[in-house]
């Protein structure tokens, strides 16, 4: 029953995971790069809400309403500013820039706060769970993120595939001039990919707050594991994205209940084991794209 | 009208007189450092030998991301694998010193197998798995009780010596180490397998279309510039005495040689030693006010990248004309009424 419970815990997990991945997903399918920073705004967010709860009260549940539009504008701008500037100077760059991104708010954050752990508190929710069975107990918070995460990607998934400004991102994903010359305003797919993917890595972020904790560094761990499920799951398919974060979150819940020094580890190795057996990941992509 | 005729020669060398002239400085202050010891300070001793392990990562990752376009954030594996190398080997009865080759051996040999797992991945996603494959080997040593798990352990069989002694022999370590790396270095550009990874970076299909072994070319330079991390590892331990899973895998030392190689010039061969030089100082000088080296670190990475992607060494010499080190071969043009072989 306990391995049951892990697994259990694990796909909770994952829907969290799913939920930082699918914003380096986006972005990565319209720019073919990697936002080294990813994680880092994930903790950057979770800061300000902290802040906020700080000097305004109340529960933390509010300043997602302050924290993602905040974090969309965030994305535009960063997308205009840096980045577009970055894709020119070639495919290293981008990685360069984030990279530099990434310390620089690292060690900001570590100015300001401190290397302290911190956590924000939603109250009873944070404890409250359903029972199912004396061994099993369903964490009330991991539950709804988990919703939330599966409705963030099926939304999404709505977005890319129904409507007007998806379908343009899709057309760049797939071959950026040929869209460019139906008329694609390029520049403005790329500023609403890194808005939307800051929105939803603001998202991840808090939710991660609340569940567990966050330091300054903390955003490399949120990145590597939002990376291992977009790759576990098979490039440039949300729903693939969301296997992957699940797969990640079992094998983490299962690696700790053998040795709870060995979750983390366990996820690599697990990501490890599909890039080397199936690099292409466990839903493969239905084209190559030229 | 008659048409008007000049006979051209052509004459093609590596050396200019700039080279030669950099060649015999370099050797000169070689012997200068080697001397240095004897009449410098302990301090300046143990310094330069920290600035040695930063020239050493430096040029490392510039062979792997500016000549082979291979940006990793994960070379720490192989720093802290060497590390644990020497430290493994001194508790086994091999003295620290003579340890160091054995260290720098074990970390080219890691990276053959795990060149074959990175390798799966290319670009933004190579250097994310590079970092998580480094993040394994972070996780596995911590797990290893006799190697001192999660707290590391001090390297003690160099307590026999005498304080100096030790400090000025890890420094000819490092010195030789440095010296080396930058020889070998340049010996690899200027051979046939230098040439193969030049083209691969500027055009891989390109390169495979003229008959360039891709797959093995990058290889190799993978397996060399883990090695040139490994010496960087081994001399750090040496160096500190110590070593700690946290702090020896950490993702930091990507950030120093990334902030080297890209402000002296990415690509250039005297890039990551003038970026090693300027980031030494900046962390002699900045280095009390604990963060703050960082934060400027991240931002200046980002600048230079966004508005001078060549970097410094790159912006002096953008065609090469004045390079310090015969790597190329150029074309002189002379008139033959000038007397010429």
């Amino acid at each position: 029953m306990i391995w049951i419970n892990a697994i259990i815990q694990g796909l909770l997990l994952g829907g969290l995971y799913a939920m930082f991945s699918c914003g380096l997903s986006l972005m990565f399918g319209v720019m073919r790069f990697v936002n080294l920073a990813h994680g880092d705004f994930a903790v950057l967010s979770a800061y300000v809400a902290y802040v906020l709860v700080e000097h305004a009260g109340g529960t933390p549940l509010w300043t997602f309403a302050a924290v993602i539009p905040a974090a969309a504008i965030v994305g535009f701008l960063l997308q205009r500013l840096l980045l577009d500037r970055a894709l020119i100077g070639g495919s290293l760059s981008p990685l360069l820039v984030t990279f530099g991104l990434s310390i620089l708010i690292e060690n900001v954050l570590q100015q300001s706060f401190g290397a302290n752990n911190e956590s924000l508190f939603v109250g009873s929710l944070s404890y409250e769970s359903w029972k199912v069975n004396n061994t099993i107990y369903l964490g009330r918070l991991d539950v709804i993120v988990f919703v939330i995460a599966v409705g963030l990607i099926a939304g999404l998934q709505l977005f890319l595939s129904r409507s007007r400004p998806g379908r343009m991102m899709r057309a760049t994903a797939d071959n950026r001039r040929a869209a460019s010359l139906s008329g694609v305003n390029e520049r403005r797919v790329r500023a609403t990919a890194t808005a939307i993917a800051l929105a939803t890595v603001a998202i991840g972020g808090l939710f991660l707050a609340m569940r567990t904790s966050f330091t300054p560094t903390s955003g490399s761990n949120d990145l590597i594991f939002a990376f291992e499920s977009v790759i576990i799951g098979g490039l440039g398919n949300l729903w693939g994205t969301l296997l992957g974060g699940l797969i990640l979150g079992v094998a983490q819940t299962v690696g700790s209940q053998i040795n709870p020094a060995d979750g983390i580890l366990a996820g690599h190795l697990v990501f490890l084991a599909i890039l080397a057996y199936r690099p292409q990941g466990i839903i493969a992509p239905r084209s190559a794209d030229s | 009208m008659r048409a008007a005729r000049i006979d051209l020669t052509t004459q093609v060398r590596r050396y200019t007189a700039t080279s030669r002239g950099a060649l015999a400085a370099s050797g000169v202050l070689v012997l200068v450092l080697v001397w240095l010891p004897a009449f410098a300070g302990e301090s300046t001793v143990n310094r330069l030998t920290q600035f040695f392990s930063l020239l050493i990562l430096a040029v490392g990752w510039n062979l792997l991301a500016g000549y082979g376009g291979m940006v990793s954030i994960g070379q720490q594996a192989f720093l802290g694998l060497s590390s644990y190398a020497v430290l493994y080997l001194s508790l086994h009865g091999v003295l620290a010193w003579w340890a160091v080759p054995l260290a720098i051996s074990f970390a080219g040999v890691v990276s053959v197998p795990i060149s074959f797992l990175a390798f799966r991945l290319r670009g933004s996603f190579f250097a994310i798995g590079t970092w998580v494959i480094a993040d394994v080997c972070l996780l596995v040593v911590a797990q290893v009780e006799t190697l001192g798990g999660g707290a590391g352990a001090s390297l003690n069989d160099l307590n026999n010596f005498k304080p100096i002694t030790v400090d000025d022999v890890t420094y000819w370590v490092g010195l030789a180490i440095a010296v080396a790396t930058l020889v070998a270095c340049a010996l690899v550009l200027r051979s046939r397998l230098g040439l193969a990874l030049i083209s691969i970076r500027d055009d891989e299909r390109a390169a495979e279309a003229t008959g360039v072994n891709v797959a093995r070319t990058k290889r190799i330079v993978y397996v060399l510039s883990a090695a040139i991390c490994g010496g960087a590892g081994a001399l750090l331990i040496l160096a500190n005495l110590e070593v700690q899973p946290d702090s020896t895998f950490s993702v930091q030392y990507s950030a120093f040689m990334i902030f080297m190689v890209l402000v002296g010039g990415i690509g250039t061969f005297e890039g990551p030693v003038v970026g090693a030089i300027l980031f030494f100082a900046l962390q002699q000088w900045l280095a009390a006010d604990g963060v703050w080296y960082l934060i400027i670190l991240g931002a200046v990475a980002v600048a230079v990248t966004l508005w001078l992607p060549k970097g410094i060494w790159g912006t002096v010499d953008p065609n090469n004309r004045r390079s310090l080190v015969p790597l190329r071969h150029r074309v002189d043009l002379h008139r033959a009424t000038k007397s010429s072989d």
